[in-house]
């Protein structure tokens, strides 16, 4: 990207197409390969990996894990798109790479701004507590310290952190998984996004927590250009997204309305 | 099952569109669509840098504090690790290996010489070695947020210069407790830790890329730091000993005292040990303190910018 994110202009580029659809994220024939270090096959031994250095041949227990085949796709303006399909069909991964969080192998994703990715697994730093958690966190998305000041205690009030007790200020290590997913969620929902990716997010956490982050999402939704949603609870998807896309093994399987691609995975995965 | 599916994605009920012959290169251009991930250019990366300062800062303090949290003594550590380290080389090689002859100043100067040499040669090691971790170390950050990732190997060696911070001050008593008067020529330890924090960061960020995609450095840099230490002169008088013990040539001794771990240490020294005369230094110290500062930060910074975008790859 070109221009600092932070000095984006939020207004449209560009002519918009007659029917008012405007493009968010165009992927075209993504490939997305991961390489694997110390997996591969038994031969670990010192011997070989010294004969392999001697030879000047690629090290043989780096293993490469082509997780996205050829996926091409373009969102517009005011859509929310499923990802559905089994685990490991590439789902997250594809997010992480129109994140540009990942890089591709092959072929370009090109969105609009800065697209979000809320995960459940956004790693934070888990010796530090809480607290520190969240205006690092903050300072990371390019937030100001007077934002993070002004938004930390909606943060720690969102995540309910403190509901059973001081725990805003014990180390991330202490907090259960659903605690820790919930501090994470919180503080990446803080900002506004113009492409917002939800992997699994709305799955954490008790009901009441579960309540709340709908609704955050709405409102999100209501804020960003185009919501994509990874999740196995179907009903979810029904009741969030407008159109569904399932990938298979990496690629791309079936890209439509949510009703019709929801039935034909049902029946492939024998509901 | 459906078997139709198979090769090609079912699009159903696409709606016609006046964007529908454009390819997707153009339709992104048409909207102005940029390609995710790119790497920025170098003045758009340095901005990006700039408006993330603060993380930086926070980031090192944060990591700074938690070093230790886990220990029962605490902060306490961040002044005894550098002590404890210091007082192992005494016995060893002060006191066994008669490292003490031809400090400059006599052998009364061997503490000090020995203290300021191991603390500020820590500080190059260290930032060195989280440097090599700070993108492997830190792929789930790196793959879950957005932040220019020049930040992490930064960070860490600001990390250093805080820890540092907490040496200067065991350093600054055991000068006064060994007879040293405080001077003027302190004062030069400013512009001398500006410029090895530079040359650090500098190799921190060549480090952090390499490390990136070859995880195995994190095993070898030990075994290349302790080589650098010894060929530094960390604890014995390295001029003295090239010449002296080895008798090796002058320029062989000029040489070694010219890699910038040695300038740095001797410059410190210098600045702090009132008998370190100029006259113990390599030739130009200080013009060759600047040049490894500008090269070293330079090159990382340009190294490391370089591969931006491949940063996170498994």
């Amino acid at each position: 990207m070109a221009v600092a994110e932070t000095t984006r202009p939020t207004d449209t580029v560009g002519p918009a197409a007659g029917d008012g659809r405007r493009p968010t994220v165009i992927a075209d024939d993504v490939h997305i390969v991961y390489r694997v270090y110390g997996a591969g096959g038994g031969r670990g031994s010192a011997t070989a990996a010294l004969n392999r250095i001697v030879r000047r041949r690629p090290s043989g227990r780096v293993r490469e894990v082509h997780a996205v085949k050829g996926v091409s796709f373009t969102a517009y303006r005011g859509e929310a798109v499923g990802l559905i399909g089994s685990n490991g069909s590439g789902k997250s991964t594809l997010l992480r790479a129109i994140a540009g969080l990942l890089p591709v192998e092959s072929g370009k994703v090109y969105t609009d701004g800065q697209p979000s990715l809320l995960g459940v697994n956004a790693a934070l730093l888990n010796d530090l507590t809480g607290e520190r958690n969240v205006v690092l966190g903050g300072l990371a998305m390019g937030m100001s310290r007077e934002e993070v000041r002004e938004r930390y205690e909606e943060i720690v009030d969102f995540s309910g952190i403190n509901e059973k007790g001081d725990f805003i200020t014990l180390p991330m290590r202490t907090y259960s998984s659903g605690m820790a997913a919930r501090l994470r969620f919180s503080i990446a929902a803080a900002k506004r996004h113009d492409v917002l990716m939800i992997d699994e997010a709305l799955a954490t956490g008790d009901k009441k927590f579960q309540k709340r982050s709908e609704a955050r999402i709405r409102e999100l939704r209501k804020e960003a250009g185009t919501v994509f949603l990874v999740s196995h609870n179907n009903k979810s998807i029904r009741d969030t997204c407008d159109r569904v896309l399932w990938l298979e093994k990496g690629e791309l399987r079936m890209d439509g309305p949510t009703e019709t691609v929801l039935k034909a995975y049902e029946e492939f995965t024998g509901k | 099952m459906s078997e139709s599916a198979h090769d090609r994605a079912v699009v159903v009920n696409a709606p016609p569109s006046p964007d529908d012959g454009l390819t997707p290169a153009q339709l992104a251009a048409k909207y102005g669509l940029t390609v995710s991930g790119a790497r920025p250019s170098l003045p758009a990366y340095v901005r990006q840098l700039w408006a993330r300062r603060h993380f930086i800062a926070a980031f090192s303090r944060a990591k700074l504090q938690a070093q230790y949290s886990q220990a029962k003594l605490g902060q306490l550590w961040q002044v005894a690790t550098p002590l404890l380290n210091a007082l192992v080389y005494f016995f060893i090689f002060g006191v066994l290996l008669g490292a003490r002859d031809g400090v400059p100043g006599g052998e009364q100067n061997y503490i000090p010489f020995l203290v300021t040499g191991v603390f500020v040669f820590t500080f190059t090691q260290q930032s060195v070695l989280s440097g090599v971790r700070a993108i492997s170390g830190n792929v789930g950050l790196v793959r879950a947020l957005h932040f220019p990732r020049a930040s992490l190997p930064i960070s860490f060696a600001l990390q250093q210069l805080q820890q540092l911070m907490y040496s200067m001050i065991v350093l600054l008593v055991v000068l006064l407790a060994f007879g040293q008067v405080p001077a003027w020529s302190w004062l030069l330890v400013l512009p001398i830790l500006v410029l090895q924090f530079v040359f650090n960061t500098g190799v921190a960020m060549i480090m952090a890329r390499f490390g990136s995609h070859t995880p195995d450095l994190a095993q070898l840099m030990p075994f290349v730091l302790r080589t650098w230490m010894y060929a530094s002169g960390v604890m014995f008088p390295l001029q003295h000993m090239m010449t002296e013990r080895a008798s090796l040539p002058t320029w062989a001794a000029d040489l070694a005292a010219a890699n910038p771990a040695a300038v740095f240490m001797d410059l410190m020294r210098f600045a702090l040990i009132d008998d370190y005369t100029y006259a113990d230094l390599a030739p130009f110290p200080w013009l060759l303190a600047l040049g490894w500062a500008l090269f070293a930060g330079v090159l990382g910074f340009v190294y490391f910018w370089k591969a931006e975008e491949r940063y996170g790859r498994g």
